[in-house]
This record gives structure tokens, C-alpha cells and sequence, in this order.
């Protein structure tokens, strides 16, 4: 069962790390704030999702079982 | 006690990692406002920011570790073992001592619910990790009292840097933090950095620069 | 037809097409004017709740009748309370009084007039979910408050209720209402929606399972209890079932609380004469017609969404031909900007630059970039908040953009249809600027 990732927008002020760790997810808008791709997290890349996951300043990042 | 110097290298070794301590200690709290100010180190990406505070922790938890041990082993003062983690139960200088283990206990939580993240919420996490601000400033107080090392020559200069700087960065914290628009006034903000006069809200006093 | 009354906003029985012996209607208000109803007439026309003396039993019911959420976003009201009920121990429910909609009317008319309903409703609810913790959520109106408290007073001199209700102030905020808002209010705290999950049925209320019905719903439910899913499949249409109240706007300035069927011609209840240009439909978070393709569609969702409108909580708006849409749109787009919660990167970054963007269409010879723009930062802030606030805005503007392309050139060459901007659309003048203005 793939997990899929999202932001949580209410806990997120636009660190922007996230979108260093895991540029093949994330990439930042005009503001700063991380756009995150839909769907299953691919297999691959589990290692810098748990990372991003984790180093999020705000934890505003979660890996959340798919819908 | 002051004046007598000990020969022991276990001496030595115990006060020059605890200098060391203090200096990481010190680096982790100025880069953990940096990280709460989303601040950056010039020509370095953000995750190393928030890497750096995290891995200059862990090294900081080794040379308290070390220090401690040490003054321990060393024969010619009487700590014991578990006054490293219970304060004031040490026969040797118990007050000074003991807020040394107050401060490597409160590093030690904040280590541990730091790598619990995740697995504690968010809110708990955060309420724990503001001890840092005691962590460090039990250590200043335990390395200024504990020998007469930073009370003079380079060392005086050092632990003055130390306070000066961590003081610094609270200072420039706080004020930062004064001026962010308050998450009710954000989007009134935004408007009026974007609109004409005739759009903005009333009560207002005009454009501010970026809002976060 | 319309009945002379004296209460803050008249409600009247439509005229459906269907003809109204058959559906029974009117329904939630009272068949002879719209005077506010007290125990003792509620009693007369419907009996006491009945209660089924079970948790869940009602739930079936409710799925059979089909009643779908008549706060706007219409999810099936029986799936709701199942999900409740196995959610977890001692849920909470509460019923959802905060109209933040300036363009509907219909929550107040119905609690001042048909309080016993909605109260009803409540404890029914409560019943079926295995609930003693209940709550009304209600804006800040003394004198509707008041009534409130009256009506449950004259329910519990005459012991209807088995759960006593409490009273939660909702802040005047357009999104005061929003599930997960009310969630965080009722809870204390400031009325700002969360991110999900989880859910507000799973955690909701200090972390209890949470039951949040408009309280339209709650009234629909409780006549349901009484008379059964055929007696409320009698109005409406198949995949649509039931009556609903609307507020109407009509061109000429009356504006109305009516209730109507489900799949009513939408001319029945707006007059589309030549001096209708265009007919907004859901609020401020719905989406406008042209007033041509408005009176062929009726009061369904599976008419108005491949349209991209909504049925909404059944706020529709006549804009008269001499107004300026975009004008219009704009000041409803600074609104909802202004309304952000603040919490969400994109959305107070997105609505106040959209905002700004529709007040430079709107003024003579526009800055040609503002449509682009505005196109630009509408797909980046759909679906990146913690709540709807920034779909619902997008689909307004995007709908206005589109209804009023032809006065967007008109501006184009410098000319407007009503230069003086005269304001047609309903909107509060208070701005919150802070903390309390969300609690």
C-alpha cells in the first residue's frame, strides 16, 4: 500500500527545504511554498522522502496512507 | 581549589572538551535561530542549515560526553557516576556541578524528542525543544562557576562571545518576529502591497515589503 | 405568492413546476406565512420526535431517502452519521448555523422561523450517533439567540430533548462555517480550519468524533424520521430528492428566503426578463450563467455542474443588465481575499493578487497582463489550502472571467456598462484584522 505525500499548507511558512531534498517531488512556487506531485510516492525514492520527511523544520510534510 | 593546578591529563582533558562543549553548544543554539528565522549561511542550500544544527548537536552530546567522563575517571576530585545526570548529587562543588547535569539532561531531551519526530506531535515536540534556550544557559553558567578557566585571558574572551552572541541572536529574534504580519493580517497585507489605494482595507497604513 | 410578515426576512413557497399539493411543500416553514413557529404549533402540525430508542436506526432511513447536506457541499447525510457512529466513543454533534455566506439568508430565516425542526433534528442526530454532547453553532445575533433559548426552554419545560444543547459563538467570518473551523471554535479555539486528515468525523471537537450538519439538514432530517424516505422522495427529483430553501436575489433588489424542490426550473424562481445579464448560482463560491443558459437549467446539481456552477446552499443571484460584472466580481474577489484565514502560503499569497488583478480589470484600459496573471495564480492556489476557500474563489472568478468576457473588452476600449460601479451584490463592510475577529 504506497503511501502518498503531502503538505500540510496550515503548518508550512515556505522553509523550502523540502524541495532541496526532494526536487523530483517538489518544486517551490513564486512564494516559496512547495508544490508536491499527486499520487503514490515511487519505491525508489522512500530514502530522501523519509529525509524530507524529517528534516522539515515545521514537520509540515507527512507521508499519509493513500486515499 | 583555585591556583592549584592538576597535572592529570584526565583534568586537562575534561576542561579543555568542556570548552569545546560550551563553543558547539553555543554554534547549535545560533544556528537553531538562524533555522527558526529561516536564515541562511551564505553559498550553502537550506538543508544545511537544519543539518549543520542537527549534526554540530550530536557532536556537541560527544564532547559532553567525553568532558564528563573524564572528570569522572579523574582521581583527584570525587564526582561519581550518577552526578553526571543528577543534579547536585555530587560531593565535588555540588551547585555548579549540578547545573552542568542539568544541562547535559536537558540536551539529552532535547537529542531524543528530536529524533522521536515524527512519532511525537508537533506541539510537543516544539513546547520541548524551547529548553534549548536553558540547555545552553545552564552550560554558560556551569563552565563560568565550575573553574576559574573563563575567568581570564582568551578563555574570558571566549565565554564573553558566547553570551554575547547567543544574547545577539535572541535579540535579533525577537525583534524579526516583531515585525512578521500576524497570520489574521496576512492576506490583508498582501492586498495592500498589490492593490491601489482604493482596494486596501481600511484601517490600514500601506504597502510593507514581503509577507511570510 | 408572498406572505406579509414582520420577521427580518420573508420566506415564501415557491411556485415549483411539479405543482405543490403533490410534494407536500411547504416542508421546513410553515404553511400559512412565514410567522415563527412555537412548541405548541410544532406540536400540532408534526407530534414529538420520534425517537427510536436505538442508535443507528435512523440510518437506513436517512439512505433511502437519499438526503444529500443542504450546507452546500450535499454529501450524503446517511454516510456522515455511520461514519460517526463507528468513529469512535462519546461523539460530538453539533448543528451548523453559521451562514457566512453574505448572499444567503436562508440558515437565520429558518431558525427563526422553524427552530423546533432544527432542534429536532439536533437530538435525532444526537440519537443515532450514540450521542449526549450536543451543540448549535451560531453567528453572534442577540436576538436570534435569544429565540433559540426560548425554544429550548419550551422544550425542556415539556421534556422533548434527552440531550441538552449548548450555544457556540461562530465569528462573523465567511468561513466560520467550514467543517473543520467550527470544529476548532467549539473547541476553543479560533475558528480557522485545519488541514485533514483527520477527518472532523474522526477527530473532531477536543479530538471526539464530530456529527456537523447544516442545521437545513438537520430539519429535513427530523421529517424524515417522522414520515419516511417515499414521503421525501415525493419532491425533487430521482437523483436529487427532497426541498430545499434558497435565497433569491432577484434583479429588481427583493431578495427572499423560498422554499422549493430540487429540480426546479431556475426561471421559476428568478424573473430572467431582458434585464437579467447573468444569474450567480452557490454563493460566492459558486459560479456565474449567462442569464440565457440559466433559464434553461434547473435546481440540480446534475444540470449545473457540467455548466460549472453548483447548486450550493441555494444562493442564486439575478445581476441586472446595466451592472458591471466585473466589477461586481471584483469586490466579491477582494472579499474573499480579505476573508483567508491567513494560515496557507498560497491562498493569502493567491486571493489578494487575483483581487487586485480583477479591480485592475475592472477600471478603464486595463493593464492587458491582469487576465494572465489572474489565470496564472488561479491554477497555482486551487487545492494547495488546508480548506476549500481557495477552490470555491477560483471557480467565481474563473466563471466571471468567462460570463463577462464581452465587458472585458468593453474596458479593453475604455468603456464601461454602468461607469459609476454602483455595488449590486451583498457584502459586509468589517475586515478582520485580528486574533478576535475569529473567535
Amino acid at each position: 500500500m504506497r503511501k502518498q505525500l503531502r503538505v500540510d499548507p496550515t503548518a508550512c511558512s515556505g522553509h523550502g527545504l523540502c524541495a532541496e531534498l526532494l526536487p523530483e517531488l517538489i518544486t517551490l512556487d513564486e512564494w516559496g511554498y512547495p508544490i508536491v506531485a499527486d499520487g503514490p510516492v515511487p519505491r525508489s525514492l522512500d530514502r530522501h522522502v523519509r529525509r524530507a520527511v524529517t528534516d522539515c523544520p515545521v514537520l509540515a510534510l507527512k507521508l499519509l496512507p493513500a486515499p | 581549589m583555585s591556583g592549584i593546578t592538576h597535572s592529570t591529563a584526565l583534568w586537562y582533558a575534561s576542561r579543555a572538551t568542556g570548552v569545546v562543549s560550551l563553543l558547539l553548544l553555543t554554534g547549535v543554539t545560533l544556528l537553531g535561530v538562524l533555522v527558526n528565522r529561516q536564515g541562511r549561511l551564505p553559498g550553502l542550500p537550506r538543508f544545511a542549515v537544519t543539518g549543520l544544527h542537527r549534526n554540530l548537536s550530536l557532536l556537541a552530546v560527544a564532547f559532553v560526553a567525553v568532558h564528563v567522563v573524564t572528570a569522572v575517571l579523574d582521581p583527584y576530585v570525587t564526582i561519581g557516576l550518577t552526578a553526571i545526570v543528577i543534579p547536585f548529587s555530587s560531593p565535588y562543588k555540588p551547585l555548579w556541578l549540578g547545573v552542568g547535569a542539568i544541562s547535559l539532561d536537558l540536551v539529552l531531551a532535547l537529542i531524543l524528542t528530536s529524533l522521536a519526530r515524527g512519532r511525537i506531535s508537533r506541539r510537543l515536540w516544539r513546547a520541548l525543544h524551547w529548553l534549548a534556550y536553558l540547555a545552553w544557559g545552564s552550560a554558560l553558567l556551569h563552565s563560568l562557576t565550575s573553574s576559574t578557566d573563563l575567568h581570564s585571558g582568551v578563555l574570558l574572551y571566549l565565554a564573553v562571545g558566547c553570551a554575547v552572541a547567543v544574547a545577539g541572536a535572541v535579540i535579533w529574534r525577537i525583534a524579526q518576529a516583531g515585525r512578521d504580519v500576524p497570520v489574521e493580517e496576512r492576506a490583508a497585507a498582501t492586498l495592500d502591497m498589490m492593490a491601489p489605494r482604493s482596494v486596501r482595507p481600511p484601517g490600514r497604513r500601506g504597502p510593507r515589503e514581503h509577507i511570510r | 405568492m408572498t406572505y406579509g410578515t414582520t420577521v427580518p426576512h420573508q420566506a415564501r413557497q415557491a411556485q415549483t413546476a411539479g405543482g405543490d399539493g403533490d410534494a407536500g411543500l411547504p416542508r421546513l416553514l410553515p404553511v400559512h406565512g412565514a410567522v415563527p413557529v412555537d412548541l405548541r404549533t410544532h406540536r400540532q402540525r408534526f407530534g414529538d420526535p420520534p425517537y427510536s430508542g436505538q442508535a443507528g436506526r435512523l440510518i437506513p432511513v436517512l439512505k433511502a431517502a437519499g438526503l444529500t447536506g443542504r450546507g452546500g457541499a450535499a454529501f450524503p447525510v446517511h454516510r456522515k452519521l455511520a461514519a460517526v457512529a463507528r468513529a469512535g466513543t462519546k461523539p460530538v454533534v453539533i448543528g451548523n448555523g453559521a451562514e457566512g455566506e453574505p448572499a444567503s439568508d436562508k440558515d437565520k430565516s429558518l431558525l427563526w422561523i422553524s427552530p423546533h425542526l432544527v432542534l429536532d433534528g439536533l437530538q435525532l442526530a444526537a440519537e443515532a450517533v450514540g450521542s449526549t454532547a450536543v451543540g448549535l453553532y451560531l453567528h453572534r445575533n442577540p436576538r436570534l439567540q435569544e429565540r433559540l433559548r426560548a425554544a429550548m426552554a419550551e422544550r425542556a419545560a415539556a421534556g422533548v430533548d434527552f440531550a441538552g444543547v449548548e450555544i457556540f459563538d461562530a465569528p462573523p467570518r465567511f468561513l466560520a462555517g467550514e467543517e473543520s473551523a467550527l470544529a476548532s471554535r467549539v473547541s476553543g479555539g479560533l475558528a480557522r480550519p485545519r488541514f485533514k486528515p483527520p477527518m472532523v468525523f474522526e477527530r473532531g471537537v477536543v479530538g471526539r468524533p464530530t456529527l456537523v450538519h447544516n442545521v437545513e439538514t438537520l430539519a429535513h432530517l427530523a421529517l424524515i424520521a417522522r414520515f419516511g424516505p417515499r414521503w421525501f422522495r415525493l419532491a425533487g427529483t430521482a437523483d436529487e430528492p427532497g426541498s430545499m430553501l434558497c435565497t433569491l436575489h432577484q434583479a429588481d433588489g427583493r431578495r427572499d428566503v423560498v422554499e422549493t424542490e430540487l429540480g426546479t426550473p431556475l426561471r421559476s424562481l428568478l424573473t430572467l426578463d431582458g434585464h437579467v445579464q447573468a444569474v450567480l448560482s452557490g454563493g460566492y463560491h459558486g459560479a456565474w450563467l449567462p442569464a440565457a443558459d440559466a433559464a434553461r437549467m434547473t435546481l440540480s446539481n446534475g444540470h449545473l455542474e457540467p455548466a460549472g456552477a453548483f447548486v450550493g446552499a441555494g444562493a442564486l443571484v439575478a445581476l441586472p443588465a446595466d451592472r458591471c460584472g466585473i466589477a461586481e466580481a471584483a469586490r466579491v474577489a477582494r472579499y474573499l481575499a480579505l476573508e483567508s484565514a491567513g494560515q496557507c502560503g498560497p491562498c493569502f499569497n493567491g486571493l489578494p493578487r487575483i483581487a487586485a488583478a480583477m479591480y485592475e480589470i475592472a477600471s478603464p484600459r486595463p493593464d492587458p497582463r491582469a487576465v494572465t496573471d489572474m489565470i496564472h495564480w488561479a491554477g497555482l492556489v486551487e487545492g494547495r489550502g488546508a480548506c476549500h476557500h481557495p477552490d470555491g474563489s477560483v471557480r467565481f472568478i474563473r466563471s466571471a472571467l468567462h460570463v463577462f468576457r464581452d465587458e472585458i473588452t468593453l474596458h479593453g476600449q475604455g468603456r464601461c456598462v454602468d461607469p459609476d460601479r454602483r455595488p449590486f451584490l451583498p457584502l459586509p463592510r468589517d475586515v478582520a484584522l485580528s486574533a478576535a475577529d475569529w473567535s
